[in-house]
């Protein structure tokens, strides 16, 4: 559990600024985040599945983001335990889209490489290598490229799982390339301009 | 003839192959038919989302983009995976609901010459189909073998009945269109509140060990109300409970033997399919035992792997032939 007690909140900084963070975090989610009209009412770590893992409850989380804790915020393993249930969602009394604010929050965390364990990011980093390569997931590349990576120890355990899905015909071992990779390319790498500008 | 625009999703190729072939034994006897869309790429799952936005949406997009092209006398697009589903209508209503995002989606699809409307197509999953447009009295009347005796928690899983942008489903935490569905097909449909609970989504690949209790919840639920085994509707909610069913034994000292078998696979058993033709076998958690009560015998579709004769040698995990092990004897 962090020091609530932040040394920005005690050295006064004005409210404009804390609130700075809250509003770009908002901007940056997709659709209406309505994260500004949260009333901290902890609806949502009280539905989260996942909540005992996490560093900070959502509510928690979205306290600091006004009180504008950008580097805790960022550190904040949160977002990488979300599992994207949507169970706060549909309870959220102010209808914010909690999920899609975590996907925001990590694509921040990525940018400003804050993150203390890179496993959750670099896994979503080879999931888009795969598709920006393919076209489509490549379930064998990914998972072994990740577990050699990040969990060689685990390997072993894994075995009798990985030869199944292998033998079961349920792992194919080479990837399917879609006819028109150049054409998602292209409109990916728009996309990623637009990104960097807006 | 119903006809639907076909989104099958990366999963349905591989890990969930016998979802698509026992989806694909239940289409000629309900009338339907799926056209797939042409050269689709992956939705991204839950992954793109988290890296960049306007990306991630003008993935999802280029696939709706090219199902506008196929458009003949239908407008909607059926996902059978829940997170494709949910992804495809999430791209659909952010681009409505943020008219900005839409803006740069489409100027990203320009560079690829493509183009979308958010409002032009329907989003919905098969099941939504099955239920609500075939309709469950069409359903009932093509079921030959009632599979009356079998004990099923029905799993929803929960990317499926949430956020639910458009109001497809009854209810978002206890929905009971699956349920519904299989008392249909003569099933004994046993109470399940965890339903809409998670499967762990992606965190069995970063976080085993919260991905595991949430698998051993689901399944300890089912196992305790006397399930013989769990229908889904995703392939990711099968994967995680099957193929990481063993590593969450492991990782408790449990001994929980759930199979999980797709909704469509006991469809194709009411309708009289044999479980050759249904996929039923390629589960690693074998359905054998639990379909045997109702007098539905599994063939051996894979050889299993040779039991180990000694207990010399190098110590190499063993947990899956605790169960398998008998099979492979006989």
């Amino acid at each position: 559990m962090p020091q609530m007690t932040d040394e920005r909140v005690r050295a006064g900084l004005t409210r404009e600024e804390d609130l700075s963070l809250l509003h770009e975090v908002s901007m940056k989610t997709a659709g209406v985040s309505h994260l500004e009209m949260c009333i901290q009412c902890g609806t949502c770590g009280g539905s989260c599945p996942a909540a005992q893992d996490m560093d900070h409850t959502p509510r928690m989380l979205f306290a600091m983001l006004r009180a504008g804790m950008r580097e805790e915020v960022l550190r904040s393993n949160t977002p990488w335990i979300c599992v994207s249930c949507y169970h706060c969602v549909v309870r959220c009394p102010q209808e914010v889209h909690i999920a899609d604010v975590m996907y925001t929050l990590k694509g921040m965390a990525i940018k400003a490489k804050l993150y203390t364990d890179s496993t959750a990011p670099d896994f979503s980093q080879t999931f888009v290598d795969m598709v920006e390569t393919y076209g489509r997931s490549f379930e064998l590349g990914l998972a072994s490229r990740h577990y050699l990576k990040h969990f060689p120890l685990r390997l072993p355990s894994m075995t009798p799982m990985g030869f199944g899905m292998v033998t079961k015909g349920r792992m194919p071992i080479k990837p399917k390339r879609i006819r028109h990779m150049k054409q998602l390319n292209n409109i990916l790498n728009r996309a990623k301009q637009l990104e960097l500008t807006s | 003839m119903n006809k639907y625009l076909f989104y099958p999703g990366c999963s349905m190729e591989s890990s969930a192959k016998a979802y698509m072939q026992s989806m694909n034994a239940i289409l000629e006897p309900l009338d339907l038919q799926m056209e797939e869309i042409e050269d689709w790429n992956c939705c991204g799952a839950t992954e793109y989302l988290g890296i960049n936005l306007i990306p991630a949406y003008s993935l999802i997009a280029r696939n709706l983009a090219l199902a506008t092209k196929q458009m003949n006398g239908t407008r909607t697009v059926t996902a059978p995976c829940s997170a494709c589903y949910l992804n495809l209508a999430k791209a659909d209503y952010y681009m409505q609901e943020r008219p900005s995002l839409g803006a740069k989606v489409n100027e990203a699809l320009a560079a690829g010459g493509l183009q979308y409307t958010p409002g032009t197509l329907e989003i919905r999953h098969l099941i939504d189909i099955l239920v609500y447009d075939i309709g469950l009295e069409t359903i009932r009347s093509k079921v030959s073998r009632p599979l009356t005796g079998l004990r099923v928690a029905p799993y929803m899983g929960c990317m499926l009945p949430r956020p639910d942008y458009k109001h497809r489903w009854s209810d978002h935490e206890h929905p009971t269109e699956l349920d519904d569905l299989l008392r249909a097909l003569g099933v004994e449909v046993i109470d399940y509140p965890l339903t809409t609970n998670c499967c762990g989504g992606h965190m069995t690949q970063i976080g085993p060990e919260t991905a595991f209790e949430l698998i051993r919840r689901l399944v300890a639920d089912a196992d305790e109300r006397g399930a013989h085994l769990m229908a889904t509707v995703c392939p990711m909610c099968q994967m995680n409970l099957d193929a990481y069913q063993g590593e969450m034994n492991h990782y408790f000292g449990t001994d929980y033997h759930m199979p999980i078998l797709f909704f469509t696979q006991l469809m194709g058993l009411a309708f009289g399919r044999e479980p050759g033709d249904l996929g039923i076998g390629a589960e690693l958690v074998s359905s054998r035992n639990a379909l045997a009560n109702i007098g539905v015998e599994v063939p051996v579709t894979q050889e299993p792997a040779a039991p180990r004769k000694k207990d010399e040698g190098l110590p190499m995990p063993r947990r899956w032939t605790k169960h398998e092990g008998k099979e492979a004897v006989k």
